[in-house]
């Protein structure tokens, strides 16, 4: 009887044992990341396509990376900061992930930028959110950011528009942080090179009636500067087309996408030879790009016809923090030293262009002018036009110069 | 209304007017108000005790996770819940702009003292700042109450709603005052008996703190003279207009007290978020408030409470709960899951999780509780 209770009793305490010692081993050779897109809200269907972006990086590596298994930890919130926090704070100190990816908008950004540096062993890797001020100002040490932002998208757009005759503009925006960042990414060397904005209408984020905004465009001008959005684009184009208007348009990297080009309307016709500008192209041409719109496809029956910009920036961040695992072998020790040194010199190859980082750990890379063409089939895509390589957060000025002009903003840059 | 309605109306006995089937508002005791402290120690029961006591130790035993985001998170909206309870469940006045109320206290807190945005804020001493905030929380929701106390029923709640809107659109074009789409960001706590407030067990005991006083304020109001002729107006509007009670402003008040509360819930959510953007004040967050105070139940004050802790439960680990009944593809879609949470509670019980405390206490307790004077089922 006594020793069948102690038989047991050390059956028990080397079960225990057993199972402690898997367990130690598991949490050795998982990694776990947490991965944070707006899966509710106004972005829910871009969420969706962020996080195929980030499952097609795992993918492609086996589900390893540094010769460990990665486990996604998914998390959501509705495109407010409030909620990015709250969800980001569950990943990190309720799941315990230990490397953070997202989120997706640019105020999102700023608020988890500014969690991160509460969490100093975590590493957090910006998803899609393009807020200039997430880098610039007041950057946290273990915030990085592998893709451009969205002043940068709009780089080498200005002379472009001045190479076509296109000297005076009236602009028409969505009044918010995204489009500051492209329209002065926009007016910066367009200003600089003679170019004048004579006016700006800065409509709310969902305008529905743009009669008004359309009323007020001035007769002497070469064409329009259009930064909207989705429904907001369509909305503006098709009503633009109803009262008459004839003046060629310029777009933002939102403007012209797929989204927006599928829309029906004699307007259509007229949207041909529009250019745009924007950190990845559908019609791009190199084997990285077939390949990462063929895996796409392969793996997301799902999915868009071909990857969002969303999913794009997602897989570009999520392929950065697994070739940084890679780099140091799944070392995540001291703090996460060595991987944050790994980072810091991480250079690869991306689906369109060349991912690295400045020293405020800000992507430098590649913009794409594009122009709208009209394809035999008589559905329009765009066409790369011009390819402008290592683009940096400052566009292309010293510190100084760009610190002199600030963050974009309603009223910066300025040139009547 | 025809003569027969009107004679109907005269004749039903004071807290049966609701519609059929509906089971009666509580009215708390009536004539004895307020209670002197010995009859209040006499209604301390051991449960009470409990809770209290499991309160004051919880961020002892929970990670630092768990007491700031699900514990002081669920005190705050439970605390902005309570204003609603406080209005609807015994002014019988639906108010949606609560969080509107609240969301202007946070703007208060920016706009005074000091966030991100250096152009805008003031940064005032911080009892200046609180000070504002919270007289500014109560004036606007005087005024919003002055402004919807005439309308009944859906007319408050679409009146009120339309306010909430109307303060999101105003936040998020207005830059002179509210900064626009991006709000005040980097709000932090004052520096006060050199505690850091923003930390988990700090900002726990804060939430508490702030929560306990806003339910013992209620409480002590409902008994009140006040708290009854509100509950009176509450269940005959017209009859107590005739006994000599002006309805308006013993309502216009009511919505006072709740922006005092709301003012207070405000305060804690900017510090809470250390941020405070349209986002904190968006139809999304508005409907929120109305959900907690609906989940936990509106016949006690302590049902806002008890809404906000599986509210924030439900919000934080829905994701998980989702993957794990549905498998990992329910992961992007687990708000259909909450939203099956929140179904089922109500459904089965439309007093919310209070009632099935009502109900659970009536099968342990078949003779009904002969000796309790309380005709409200709900607990004390």
């Amino acid at each position: 009887m006594q020793s069948t209770r102690r038989r047991f009793g050390a059956k028990v305490l080397g079960a225990a044992l057993a199972l402690a010692f898997t367990a130690g081993v598991q949490a050795q050779e998982t990694i776990k990341i947490g991965v944070l897109a707006a899966l509710e809200g106004p972005f829910a269907a871009g969420g969706q396509d962020c996080m195929r972006g980030a499952e097609l990086a795992l993918l492609q590596k086996g589900g390893m990376a540094g010769g460990k298994k990665i486990q996604f930890i998914k998390g959501s919130s509705d495109a407010t900061p409030d909620k990015a926090v709250n969800a980001t704070r569950k990943l990190v100190e309720q799941d315990k992930v230990q490397i953070m990816i997202g989120p997706l908008s640019g105020d999102e950004g700023i608020a988890v930028k500014n969690y991160s540096k509460t969490q100093p062993n975590i590493t957090f890797i910006n998803g899609s959110s393009g807020a200039q001020a997430t880098t610039l100002m007041d950057p946290s040490p273990n915030f990085y950011r592998f893709h451009t932002e969205g002043a940068q998208w709009m780089v080498g757009l200005g002379e472009h528009a001045l190479s076509k005759g296109c000297k005076k503009m009236y602009l028409i925006a969505e009044d918010y942080g995204f489009p500051y960042s492209q329209v002065q990414g926009f007016m910066a060397s367009y200003c600089a090179k003679g170019g004048k904005v004579v006016g700006k209408s800065w409509v709310p984020l969902g305008t529905k009636d743009y009669s008004s905004v359309i009323a007020k465009i001035p007769s002497n001008i070469d064409a329009l500067l259009v930064v909207l959005g989705g429904s907001d684009a369509v909305n503006f184009l098709t009503q633009y087309e109803q009262t008459g208007g004839d003046l060629p348009l310029v777009g933002g990297t939102i403007t012209v996408d797929q989204t927006v080009l599928n829309f029906k309307g004699k307007r259509r016709e007229s949207l041909v030879g529009t250019p745009s500008a924007g950190p990845m192209a559908d019609s791009l041409d190199t084997p990285e790009w077939k390949k990462f719109v063929a895996d796409y496809k392969a793996n997301f029956k799902d999915g868009f016809p071909s990857p969002s910009l969303f999913a794009y920036l997602y897989y570009v961040s999520t392929r950065a923090a697994l070739e940084g695992l890679d780099a140091v072998k799944g070392d995540l020790s001291g703090n996460q030293a060595n991987y944050r040194a790994a980072l810091q010199k991480l250079s690869f190859k991306g689906p369109a262009g060349d991912v690295k980082i400045d020293k405020n750990r800000n992507g430098i890379g590649t913009t794409f002018i594009t122009e709208v063409v009209k394809n035999a089939d008589g559905s329009l895509a765009n066409k790369v036009i011009k390819v402008i390589p290592n683009i940096t957060q400052t566009l292309g000025l010293s510190e100084a110069e760009f610190k002199k002009m600030g963050l974009g903003s309603r009223d910066v840059p300025n040139c009547p | 209304m025809s003569a027969p309605a009107w004679r109907r109306a005269m004749n039903t006995p004071v807290g049966t007017l609701t519609a059929p089937g509906v089971q009666a508002m509580p009215f708390e005791r009536p004539g004895h108000a307020p209670l002197a402290l010995g009859q209040r120690l006499r209604a301390i029961r051991p449960r009470h005790l409990i809770v209290l006591a499991a309160l004051l130790i919880y961020p002892w035993v929970a990670t630092p996770f768990f007491t700031f985001q699900i514990g002081g998170q669920a005190l705050v909206l439970g605390l902005i819940a309570l204003s609603l309870t406080f209005l609807a469940g015994y002014g019988g006045m639906v108010s949606l702009a609560q969080m509107t109320v609240a969301g202007i206290a946070g703007y208060c807190v920016a706009i005074f003292g000091d966030s991100s945005v250096s152009q805008i804020s003031l940064g005032w001493a911080w009892p200046w700042v609180l000070l504002m905030a919270i007289a500014v929380a109560v004036l606007v929701s005087a005024v919003i109450g002055w402004l919807s106390v005439r309308t009944e029923g859906i007319y408050t709640i679409m009146i009120t709603l339309a306010i909430g809107v109307a303060f999101y659109y105003l936040c998020v074009q207005n830059y002179t005052l509210f900064n626009g789409h991006a709000g005040f960001h980097h709000i932090t706590t004052p520096q006060v008996l050199d505690v850091a407030w923003r930390d988990p067990v700090p900002y726990y005991y804060l939430a508490l703190f702030w929560a306990m006083a806003g339910y013992f304020l209620i409480t002590y109001l409902l008994r009140a003279p006040f708290g009854l002729a509100l509950q009176g107006i509450r269940d005959n509007a017209r009859r107590m207009n005739a006994l000599g009670f002006n309805v308006t402003a013993h309502r216009v008040a009511a919505y006072a007290v709740s922006g005092l509360l709301a003012g207070v819930g405000g305060v804690l959510l900017a510090y809470y978020n250390g941020l405070v953007t349209p986002g904190t004040v968006n139809t999304g967050a508005l409907i929120n408030i109305l959900i907690i105070a609906v989940l936990g139940g509106m016949r006690h004050p302590i049902g806002p409470f008890v809404g906000a802790v599986v509210f924030v439960l439900m919000q934080t680990f829905g994701i998980d709960l989702a993957s794990q009944l549905f498998g990992d593809w329910a992961r992007e879609r687990f708000n259909l899951v909450i939203g099956m949470v929140f179904l089922l509670i109500v459904l089965f019980s439309p007093d919310g999780l209070l009632g099935w405390w009502t109900q659970l206490r009536a099968r342990l307790r078949p003779s009904g509780g002969a000796g309790r004077s309380i005709p409200a089922a709900a607990p004390h």
